[in-house]
């Protein structure tokens, strides 16, 4: 097991790299230049312009900007952006606002997916088992950002019940865009509830358990259930660094000052050090949350050896 | 069904998530069924009873593929000939009638700009199509080239390839094409598919791979190669013809995904620009008019999300028709 993890870490080390060098390539080589775009309207003079080249390194070769880049990020250093204002700043004060968005939409991923997919997997084919079905396709079907804006049409104008901008009322405001940024998943982990235990349900240990006379709650609730949720477990785990990185939608339409949107006004400002530093820190998350998922699958599931 | 993001090859997918093998009883059920069906449905099936006849047949039958074939065939007929829905110019505005609600003379209203509204949604409907097969023939180009290299040479070409893609999927498809178009100084049809491609070819990918690794070491292929057939004829007639089915289930689905990422990408503002007609750009010179217009969001919204769901469900049909396993 500590041979495997060790191997895992070495192999995630080349792709935090890769994905790394991919951002940056992409905000610093391609076309665009971002003095300009800090200019604005007004020509900056000459002198200016080579200063703060100078300062952002932008005369150098792309491959030696990473180098500085990455040599800075080792020391905890991630730039600062045009206002001189430190990127980590942004980041710290907008992790934790990203992290609850987060944690709320695994929440209702984990209790409303795994119910639904549950209820629809014991009974298949039952009306409540189509009823998950046609949901979640319908869920699947609609865009993120359109469910945004039913959720806010119906719970925040028609019947104004949640907040749905901003998040001045603490975790109540988080309600709303977490259930939309965690719409996706939780369709997808009914379904995968559903497909697990209604498979599971089908095996010879289920009806050795049902033969010998347990309850029904026993033979689902401590026998199958247990080997139906590894895959689901292993989905949710897996999903949070993804959550993450989608936030970018979710917190733009409901104007949640977190790491999302921070990407999303930076991008549009041409603020290279942010989306660099954000980004790389999504990569990192999605990385090692699949890390985790890994290593969780092995102990959750004894067939499985790695070494 | 479907999850961009859900890639590595150990995450479990629907059907083989315990990692056995299917129960032969079901197995030789569902054949013994599809037997018993193959001779209702006359003597002369009997002959050509293929997987894809057996799919065909099963497909007729099942209302979900129904529903997505009605809606396909609208939203393409509307993508090709907009024409043919309305005959009022989209781009014929007056500004005294704008944001206008819904009436019997414009059926959606008018727009910020005075606009029909039913005509521009009506042909909002072409780029969006045209983005989605684009970047779906793009994505699996580069998909069974790169899977086909990677399961047939194996070794440290297919590591190589494999570290290649598990880079891509440390950019969710959203996020990774926001920050390519955003630094393209313009953006049109062409632009926003390539970037879709560039961040999305990697389950393609992965799908054509294991699929060649399943049966490069198959009798017929050695015999083939045996025989003295070259690389590419053994992989072009006798391995790739195995990936169709999986391909073509994945390929319905995602054009769904890439149309909802257009979208998407589009109402964030970084994706088509104006003055081309599509959903996202409606939507987004919408945003703010929740409140006082709200037909404004919802025809295109609607329009765009019948159009997802007629994919997923096609998709959704042939995934069950075509492996009999998930029966």
């Amino acid at each position: 097991m500590g041979r495997y993890i060790a191997r895992r870490l070495l192999l995630t080390i080349p792709v935090l790299i890769g994905a790394s060098f991919l951002i940056f390539a992409m905000v610093y080589a391609l076309p665009g230049d971002p003095i300009r775009a800090l200019a604005g309207d007004r020509p900056l003079s000459e002198a200016v312009q080579a200063q703060l080249r100078a300062e952002y390194n932008l005369d150098d070769p792309l491959w030696l900007q990473y180098v500085k880049y990455v040599g800075g990020l080792l020391q905890g250093d991630f730039g600062t952006d045009f206002s001189g204002r430190a990127v980590l700043d942004t980041i710290e004060q907008r992790l934790p606002v990203t992290a609850k968005l987060a944690a709320v939409a695994v929440f209702f991923e984990a209790v409303i997916g795994l119910v639904a997919g549950i209820l629809a997997g014991i009974r298949r084919g039952s009306f409540f088992d189509n009823l998950v079905l046609v949901t979640t396709t319908l869920i699947v079907s609609i865009p993120v950002f359109v469910l945004g804006f039913v959720a806010q049409y119906l719970f925040g104008l028609r019947f104004p019940i949640f907040p749905t901008s901003g998040i001045n009322e603490g975790l109540y405001s988080y309600l709303l865009p977490g259930l939309v940024l965690a719409s996706l998943s939780l369709a997808y982990v009914a379904r995968l509830t559903r497909t697990s235990l209604a498979e599971n349900l089908r095996q010879d240990y289920v009806r050795t358990a049902r033969a010998k006379g347990l309850k029904p709650s026993v033979v689902v609730g401590k026998h199958t259930l247990r080997n139906s949720l590894i895959p689901v477990v292993t989905y949710i785990g897996a999903d949070v660094g993804s959550l993450m990185a989608g936030a970018i939608v979710t917190e733009t339409i409901f104007n949640i000052p977190g790491l999302g949107r921070a990407v999303y006004d930076s991008v549009l400002r041409q603020e290279g050090a942010v989306v660099v530093g954000i980004v790389t820190l999504f990569v990192f998350f999605y990385i090692f949350f699949n890390l985790v998922v890994d290593v969780l699958y092995a102990l959750l599931d004894p067939r499985i050896r790695y070494d | 069904m479907t999850d961009q993001r859900a890639g590595t090859e150990r995450r479990p997918t629907e059907g083989q998530v315990t990692g056995r093998p299917p129960e032969a009883t079901d197995r030789a059920e569902g054949w013994a069924a599809t037997t018993l069906e193959a001779k209702a449905a006359g003597s002369e099936d009997i002959g050509e009873a293929s997987l894809w006849s057996d799919a065909w047949r099963s497909l007729r039958k099942n209302p979900f593929f129904l529903v997505g074939a009605v809606l396909l065939t609208v939203f393409l007929l509307m993508a090709a000939f907009p024409t043919l829905f309305t005959r009022t110019d989209p781009r014929d505005c007056d500004l005294s009638r704008s944001a206008d609600g819904p009436s019997a003379g414009a059926w959606f209203g008018y727009d910020v700009q005075g606009c029909d509204y039913y005509a521009n949604v009506v042909h909002g409907a072409q780029v969006s199509v045209s983005i989605g097969f684009l970047a779906m023939l793009g994505t699996l180009l580069i998909g069974v080239v790169i899977g086909s290299l990677a399961g047939y040479y194996g070794g440290w070409i297919d590591s190589l390839l494999a570290r290649l893609a598990d880079i891509f999927y440390g950019l969710p498809l959203i996020l990774g094409a926001f920050i390519l178009l955003s630094v393209l100084p313009d953006r049109g049809v062409l632009e926003v598919a390539l970037a879709l491609v560039v961040f999305g070819w990697m389950t393609a990918m992965r799908l054509v791979r294991s699929t060649v690794v399943s049966v490069k070491e198959a009798d017929y292929v050695q015999a083939a190669r045996a025989l003295g057939g070259s690389t590419g004829r053994v992989l072009t007639r006798h391995i790739l013809p195995n990936a169709v089915a999986p391909v073509l289930v994945y390929s319905t689905i995602y054009v769904g995904t890439l149309i909802a990422a257009e979208a998407t990408l589009t109402f964030l503002g970084i994706g088509l620009q104006l003055p081309e007609i599509s959903w996202g750009l409606q939507i987004n010179s919408a945003q703010n008019r929740l409140r006082d217009a709200a037909h404004l969001i919802f025809f295109p919204s609607a329009f765009l999300s019948l159009t997802v769901l007629s994919f997923i469900l096609i998709g959704d049909a042939l995934r069950d028709a075509l492996d009999p396993k998930l029966r």
